[in-house]
């Protein structure tokens, strides 16, 4: 008799679990993909510049020897043109050295014209008109921020603008004990 | 024949247009239908639940222009995906691959189906009636209404024409 009454009770508890499984998952953003490129190398890659820049462009090398934040941006991100004032901001701490993809502009005038009219907070900045980059960085949507140590090893991506909430809070403290690594 | 050829385009224009542009496409036909093939089962990041061969979103595009790059080098169709998921994860491949993480979601299926068919099996074997049963049955509807059960019945008709 206690295994019949078993038989009833078990579809309602298994219901129940894949219901909480479920309703979970449902709270969850889709578009916050864990990246699996932490912990990789940068893939080898080259860009050029971007017009009216005389550094060379960026390339996988430039981010051997030092830690360094990559940031993926463009003209027509908006997110980009919110999170920018703070990098201004990181430049003038100098606290690390923060490179560019300047990620398909429509035209080549569009991203350097840009930087002209907000600044431009970036050492080096590579042109990525066909996402060669941004596919090398697993990138889904701009603005991105990673965080490269000193070999070249991705250690960390952060998904949308920038804050001083998370530099102060995430991203400092990681870039302060890869440096002292 | 016109509701004919009506009904035929309109069944054709209601398919799911593809993304790729002419300018897109290979001039090997070979090795444009392994793009296809290849990027019909990729998902694009920016719109989740299309393919990046349904996919308008610019990064779409550009991963199926290097989708057909890499094949034009001589890279085998699980090259070409293998690159794709090494960087953006397991969640690009529209088909789940057959691991141990995903054991549950291929074999869970087929394992609840069985469940049921258990189940049912059971329910019915338990629902049919014993030989001896069925005999008893039969005898009684062949001996008819026994003398009490004719007396029982009278009654019970009385009973309804009165309260009607």
């Amino acid at each position: 008799m206690m295994a019949r009454r078993l038989l009833f009770i078990i579809p309602g508890v298994v219901f129940c679990i894949l219901a909480i499984y479920f309703a979970v998952g449902l709270t969850k953003d889709p578009s916050q993909l864990p990246s699996v490129l932490i912990n990789t190398p940068v893939e080898i890659f080259q860009l050029p510049p971007i017009k009216g820049r005389d550094t060379h462009g960026l390339a996988s090398t430039d981010f051997v020897g030092e830690v360094a934040l990559l940031n993926v941006f463009g003209s027509w991100c908006i997110s980009c043109k919110i999170e920018h004032p703070f990098l201004m901001s990181l430049k003038q701490t100098g606290d690390v050295p923060l490179h560019g993809i300047d990620w398909r502009e429509p035209d080549p005038d569009a991203g350097p014209d840009w930087l002209k009219r907000e600044g431009d907070p970036y050492t080096l900045v590579g042109d990525d008109p066909d996402s060669k980059g941004a596919i090398a960085f697993g990138v889904t949507g701009a603005p991105e921020t990673f965080v490269v140590d000193k070999k070249g090893i991705i250690r960390y991506k952060h998904v949308g603008p920038m804050s001083p909430e998370v530099w102060k809070n995430v991203i400092y403290p990681l870039v302060l004990s890869l440096r002292a690594q | 024949m016109k509701i004919i050829l009506t009904l035929l385009i309109s069944v054709w224009m209601a398919l799911p247009a593809s993304a790729v542009e002419p300018s897109e496409v290979l001039a090997d036909p070979a090795l444009e239908a392994r793009a296809r093939e290849i990027s019909a089962d990729l998902r694009c990041l920016v719109c989740q639940n299309q393919s990046i061969d349904d996919s308008d979103a610019q990064l779409a595009k550009d991963l199926r222009l290097l989708v057909r790059e890499r094949l034009v080098q001589g890279e085998t169709d699980a090259q070409v995906k293998e690159y794709i998921v090494s960087r953006y994860g397991e969640f690009v491949l529209l088909t789940p691959p057959f691991n141990s993480s995903t054991y549950v979601l291929w074999y869970g299926p087929p394992v609840f189906a069985f469940m049921g068919l258990i189940a049912l099996f059971i329910f019915f074997r338990r629902n049919r009636r014993s030989p001896a049963q069925v005999q008893a049955q039969a005898q009684t509807q062949a001996q008819g209404l026994s003398a009490a059960e004719q007396r029982r019945l009278e009654a019970l008709l009385d009973h309804e024409e009165v309260e009607k």
